[in-house]
């Protein structure tokens, strides 16, 4: 049981971050030997704007209960979301917030990284609507680093997801993602 | 060849219905249910099938009483409200004996109550949501996986005893998405329902062979018979017969209670030395899983009965549990309605605990580990 991973991904409604949380699922359950998944979600009545949230459960085992208690990993890109959602955040897990979009980043005893995900999207892609690629990015560089799914099952589970026609435009802001990630990830083991 | 696939329970449930040979749904869309129709509306025109988004929920269960009338295996699906809506027609399907299967994809209520949180509060509806004396079959899937499999048993079921069959899933098992394995088609059991084996001109509609059920000719095959919600007599007419009409309610409920031993499924974990059962069913199970690993490594002897058909319930079973353990614990997403059941069925033999949680969110494994620790 030691073996189970909670990962969520949180922010507003049409940010993506269900799509995100489905393509982690898909990239371990489809894509990894050996790695079972499991992909939830929650979200109000609105279509838009209303606090949302994701997970996905890795275990080597198969899963029983299908949410996160205390998430190992939590990407959060919306203030109201990381309001609602940071507090039950396991003990030095790894927390990613959007430096846009979350104004008042809180103290944790987490590695907190505060990461230009939507402006990213917006500046170096041009379309914020790819914002939940660039998040999958720096999630692919944590599943990396903790060897639970390597960047090319996620960048596959992605291609197999987008719409015909925009494979390149979410595949840039998926390496935008990870490429930032690893930057930080390195910066900070120096 | 088996396929494994990262599917959402909602899809498997359209899946299952197709791999079941379900040709024709009828529905109108709600949240939490609606993949479901979204899937059979991309898929069914592909399979040669007619997909019919109608009006409203009730004309949706309407259209699927006619294909199946017409021949088809027919399928509907909603949640609590529209679930309400269809139940006239719910009634008139067990009365006339006309397969469908219909599936109620559970969200919290009364009335439109919270369209995207889980609840488990329409497993009394299911079996007392229409009126008059019926004998109800529901499957409580509480997996991706089983997800498709009770469907397809759903269809086998609604096929073989001529009436409906629900699946009752919830809001979690529906949006889940999780691994699944499809089984290759070659090695699924299909039933298909009994069509008649006399002439036409012999055709006596209602009359039931030795199993209870009568054949089914479909609309347009040159059988005539006469379709009615009121209590007819072996031709499909209405009578006002005492004795036909006892032969008639009585045969509705005992083609299916007869066989209920055949029907029933259940699913136990860690139950050979426990002194403490969880019984609970759909996506409080996974919940009560984790909670028991967790104390089964810590050393308390705790297991768990989770039943899969909660219509027929598994009367047997708890009877026999009941006589062996110290405690029954039911956890359940609605104020207690299976619990009713097993206090019943237990009657004193040992004590049963009833827990509810109301509040739009499914329960904790922690918050089962304190029900089972406060008895440890």
């Amino acid at each position: 049981m030691s073996d189970r991973f909670e990962i969520r991904i949180a922010g507003t409604g049409g940010q993506g971050v269900i799509l995100a949380a489905v393509i982690l699922g898909e990239g371990a359950a489809l894509y990894t030997k050996g790695l079972h998944a499991v992909q939830t979600q929650s979200y109000g009545p609105e279509a838009r704007g209303g606090a949302s949230k994701s997970e996905v459960i890795y275990d080597r085992e198969e899963i029983d209960y299908p949410k996160a208690t205390h998430p190992d990993l939590q990407i959060i890109l919306a203030q109201k979301a990381c309001d609602t959602y940071i507090h039950d955040t396991a003990k030095g897990a790894t927390v990613i917030l959007d430096d846009f979009y979350v104004t008042n980043p809180p103290k944790l005893n987490a590695e907190v990284y505060l990461l230009p995900i939507v402006r990213t999207a917006r500046e170096k892609i041009g379309k914020e609507i790819v914002v939940n690629m660039v998040a999958l990015g720096a999630a692919a560089k944590v599943l990396e680093s903790k060897e639970l799914v390597n960047p090319e099952s996620v960048k596959k589970a992605i291609l197999a997801r987008v719409p015909k026609g925009t494979e390149a435009l979410n595949e840039k802001a998926f390496k935008e993602g990870y490429k930032m990630m690893s930057e930080e990830m390195a910066c900070r083991s120096k | 060849m088996s396929q494994i696939k990262f599917w959402q329970g909602n899809k498997a449930v359209a899946m299952g219905a197709l791999a079941a040979g379900c040709r024709f749904f009828g529905g109108y869309p709600i949240t939490p249910s609606t993949e479901i129709m979204e899937v059979m509306s991309e898929k069914l025109p592909e399979l040669g099938g007619k997909f019919m988004q109608m009006e409203d929920e009730i004309a949706g269960i309407a259209a699927g009483i006619g294909a199946s009338i017409a021949g088809e295996k027919a399928m509907t699906a909603s949640s609590g409200p529209g679930i309400s809506l269809k139940q006239e027609l719910l009634g008139y399907a067990y009365m006339a004996e006309i397969p469908i299967v219909v599936v109620n994809v559970q969200r919290g209520g009364p009335s439109t109550g919270l369209p995207t949180k889980v609840s488990q509060a329409d497993v009394m509806q299911a079996k007392w949501g229409t009126h008059g004396d019926h004998a109800t079959i529901a499957y409580a899937p509480s997996s991706v996986q089983e997800c498709y499999t009770t469907t397809i048993k759903s269809f086998n079921m609604a096929e073989r005893f001529r009436q409906p069959v629900l699946v009752l899933s919830d809001e979690i098992i529906g949006h889940m998405r999780e691994k699944i394995v499809i089984p290759d088609s070659e090695t699924l059991e299909i039933i298909d329902r009994k069509k008649p084996k006399v002439s036409p001109a012999d055709f006596i509609p209602y009359k039931a062979d030795d199993d209870g059920v009568p054949p089914m000719a479909a609309f347009g095959d040159g059988y005539r018979w006469h379709v009615t919600g009121l209590t007819s007599d072996d031709w499909g007419f209405p009578t006002n017969k005492t004795e036909e009409i006892e032969k008639k309610a009585n045969r509705i409920i005992s083609k299916v209670e007869r066989f209920r031993e055949d029907i029933i499924e259940y699913k136990e974990d860690f139950m050979e030395d426990a002194e403490i059962v969880v019984v609970s069913y759909g996506s409080v199970s996974r919940s009560a899983l984790r909670a028991i690993r967790v104390l089964r490594e810590q050393g308390v002897k705790v297991g768990h009965f989770r039943p899969i058909t909660l219509w027929p319930f598994p009367e047997r079973q708890i009877a026999e549990i009941s006589k062996k353990v110290k405690h029954i614990i039911v956890p359940e997403l609605n104020a207690g309605q299976i619990v009713l059941e097993v206090e019943r069925i237990a009657c004193g033999k040992c004590e049963v605990h009833r827990k509810s949680l109301i509040n739009g969110e499914l329960y904790k494994p922690e918050e089962i580990m304190t029900f089972i620790k406060e008895l440890a």
